[in-house]
């Protein structure tokens, strides 16, 4: 196994004592954005990206990872413990984690929350470990027409697939797209949307729209709400540890099923939190007797926290394998190696193999890590909780402005940021989604040049879409995918389908 | 259910009250937020007309991809305005109420005001009074606690990107006159 040795490879890399203190100073930072309300995955990895600017490629994504990972891992504990989702992706976790914590079962439950995280991660490291290489040898082939297939596709997919009004998604994503032009165009050097500016010449950076969007706007969102809590203190002894472990096997079912969800809804744009609900309601159904769930039950936090892990690990698949993220934490970590000067895509497996194997290898190494770390720290975490909110916003305000100013050192992107959190702020509230937003911002100049380069090639000649069954399927499917409410509904109408789908309640 | 266990409470004093006025409706917010798109997309539109936007013999021209994008951001936004519109005989949900407006605006101002100090005093300076200020002011907390806190963050945020990463931030008299 050729995947294997480059893995070996890969923990070799990262088996220094640098890249390990890393590793943990990222899980730390990861947890804490985590169990803060108001931060999550991509905030926190948004908001830290600067620190990562000086570092070498390798080291500074194994931190960012890091930080994904500890903020996957600490939105179930404020969920257990406080009944408060620290990331829309644990809300399903509260439904059984805080009745356990009720009924004084608190360390049991955030046992199986963070061995599940952990098993749900582990399914998804593997597949990349063996998917990733195979995919991108594969893209290898593609020209821009089937790069330009393969953005299609995404974009339509989001559109199709999303749970928004549809509407909202095109705004967002074409709004996206439009943002990603502005400035010098890459193929013919012409100014474009800039207005004579001096500012708008260097174009929107993505990563200081995204430090808006993500920190500013979800500061003031959190202001909004009631931010007094109460909960439950715990701390995991390893008595309780080693039992739910022994208990373990019996949930295989559970487990799989949701790692499979989580893995499936990853690599496609379904997204952690589609796949929390989804892990948690057929869990549900399958269940000899579904009533018992909501009470205590622990496959219900089993359940919807495998299936989150697998999803959040999973989206980066596509990131690594194609340049193409599955989530916006994704597109984020995307933005950041094009900061530290790597092209994403395919070609990343052949040119820094260093760096795409020290990255998978830190996912496993940081998830086995993560999980000594939550399962002893859990009480220090907690009390983070009781650190005013009027002490950590103006923190959090002030990384945002050093990370906003660091990218390029224009003030022009301070404010910039700052009206990209009014934008945020309103998207959110009136249900825009900002995930395609910040996927098309990332995706645009390329899904371009892309589209461009296929009319040179071809003089202009749309077909070259359709010109072999592979670019040709790729583009039926996105176009499928784009109708596919419109088509779903017509098969409905003819009886084909049934419609049942798992809601989220 | 025992509450006997419960350890961790923490306090909000200033939250905002469940029974405050509305301030203004999603369904408004909405149409606004749909008109200004819709002037966006018009004017991004009419610059890329401007570039050229139609196809040539090797493809489309720089604006081509932009200008159609502007049609269906303006599409997109027209089909919102229109559906925020007839649904607001239906009683709409409420985008912010005044106490709610009233706390956001507490963080609003204060950030609005940090991004324009640092253009004088530079970031470290500006951040030290955000956090000084926002802790004594909004928090309430103690001004001795406010001021310790700020001052240490503050430190932590200049040793760390200006001494030890090199990161280059806004500076103003005060980094002047220690020679930094």
């Amino acid at each position: 196994m050729e995947a294997l040795g480059l893995l070996l490879h890969g923990f070799a890399v990262l088996l220094t004592g640098k890249t390990l203190v890393l590793m943990m100073v990222g899980l730390v930072l990861g947890i804490f954005v985590g169990v803060l309300p108001g931060l999550g995955g991509p905030n926190g990895v948004a908001i830290l990206l600067p620190l990562t600017f000086t570092m070498d490629p390798t080291s500074a994504i194994v931190m960012l990872s890091c930080i994904y990972w500890g903020a996957l891992f600490g939105g179930a504990i404020t969920s257990i413990l406080f009944n408060i989702p620290g990331e829309a992706w644990s809300v399903a976790t509260t439904f059984d984690g805080y009745p356990m914590a009720q009924q004084g079962r608190a360390a049991e439950a955030l046992t199986a929350a963070f061995t599940s995280s952990f098993v749900g991660s582990l399914v998804a490291v593997l597949l990349i470990t063996f998917l990733a290489p195979m995919i991108s040898s594969f893209a290898l082939k593609f020209g821009p027409p089937e790069f330009f297939a393969v953005y299609l596709l995404t974009f339509c997919s989001f559109v199709g697939l999303g749970r928004e009004a549809k509407h909202k998604t095109v705004i967002s994503m074409s709004l996206g797209l439009l943002l990603a032009g502005v400035g010098m165009d890459t193929v013919s050097g012409n100014l474009r949307m800039t207005f004579g500016s001096a500012d708008l010449l260097r174009g929107i950076n993505f990563l200081v729209a995204v430090i808006g969007l993500f920190g500013i706007s979800e500061i003031l969102l959190t202001m909004e709400e009631r931010l007094a809590l109460r909960g439950h203190a715990a701390s995991i002894s390893l008595r309780v540890v080693l039992g739910v472990w022994k208990d373990l096997p019996k949930y295989w079912v559970t487990l799989l099923r949701s790692s499979f969800i989580g893995c499936w809804l990853g690599i496609t744009p379904g997204g952690a939190i589609a796949a929390s609900f989804m892990g948690y309601n057929l869990a549900k159904r399958f269940a000899k007797e579904p009533e018992s769930f909501g009470k205590g039950r622990i496959e219900g936090v089993f359940a919807p926290e495998t299936a989150a892990h697998a999803s959040g690990t999973s989206a980066l698949l596509p990131m690594l394998a194609l340049g193409i993220p599955g989530s916006g934490t994704a597109a984020i970590l995307l933005g950041g190696l094009m900061v530290w000067g790597l092209n994403p895509g395919p070609l990343l497996f052949v040119e820094h193999k260093d760096f795409v194997w020290g990255l998978i290898a830190s996912m496993y190494l940081g998830n086995v890590v993560g999980l000594v770390l939550v399962l002893t720290t859990v009480p220090i975490f907690a009390s983070i909780l009781r650190v005013p909110f009027a002490a950590v916003a103006p923190m959090i305000v002030v990384s945002c402005a050093i990370g906003a100013y660091a990218i390029q050192n224009a003030m022009f992107d301070i404010w910039l940021m700052l009206g990209f959190g009014i934008v945020g702020y309103v998207f959110k509230k009136i249900g825009i989604p900002l995930a395609p937003f910040t996927l098309a911002l990332v995706l645009g100049n390329r899904a371009e040049d892309a589209f461009r380069l296929s009319m040179i090639g071809s003089g202009g000649n749309l077909g070259v879409f359709w010109s072999n069954g592979l670019v040709g399927s790729i583009t039926t499917l996105a176009i499928v995918l784009l109708f596919w409410p419109v088509i779903d509904g017509l098969l409905a109408r003819v009886g084909w389908t049934t419609r049942t789908r798992a809601t989220s309640p | 259910m025992s509450q006997t266990d419960i350890e961790i409470v923490v306090d909000d004093p200033t939250a905002p009250e469940d029974d405050s006025p509305s301030v203004v409706s999603s369904g408004t917010i909405e149409i606004i937020v749909c008109l200004l798109l819709l002037a966006l997309a018009v004017t991004l539109g009419y610059d890329n007309w401007r570039t050229g936007a139609s196809w040539d013999a090797t493809g489309p021209e720089p604006g081509y991809f932009p200008f159609y994008l502007s049609v269906i951001l303006g599409g997109g936004s027209l089909y919102g305005l229109i559906a925020a519109l007839l649904a607001r005989r239906v009683v709409s949900a409420s985008f912010v109420t005044r106490a709610q407006a009233r706390r956001v605006m507490a963080v609003f101002v204060p950030t609005l005001l940090f991004c324009l100090v640092m253009q004088f005093l530079g970031l470290y300076v500006a951040s030290f009074l955000l956090i000084a200020g926002f802790m004594r002011l909004v928090g309430k907390i103690a001004l001795w606690k406010s001021l310790l806190t700020a001052f240490v963050f503050t430190a932590i945020m200049f040793v760390t990107f200006d001494v030890a990463f090199d990161v280059i931030m806004p500076k103003g008299p005060l980094e002047a006159a220690l020679g930094r």
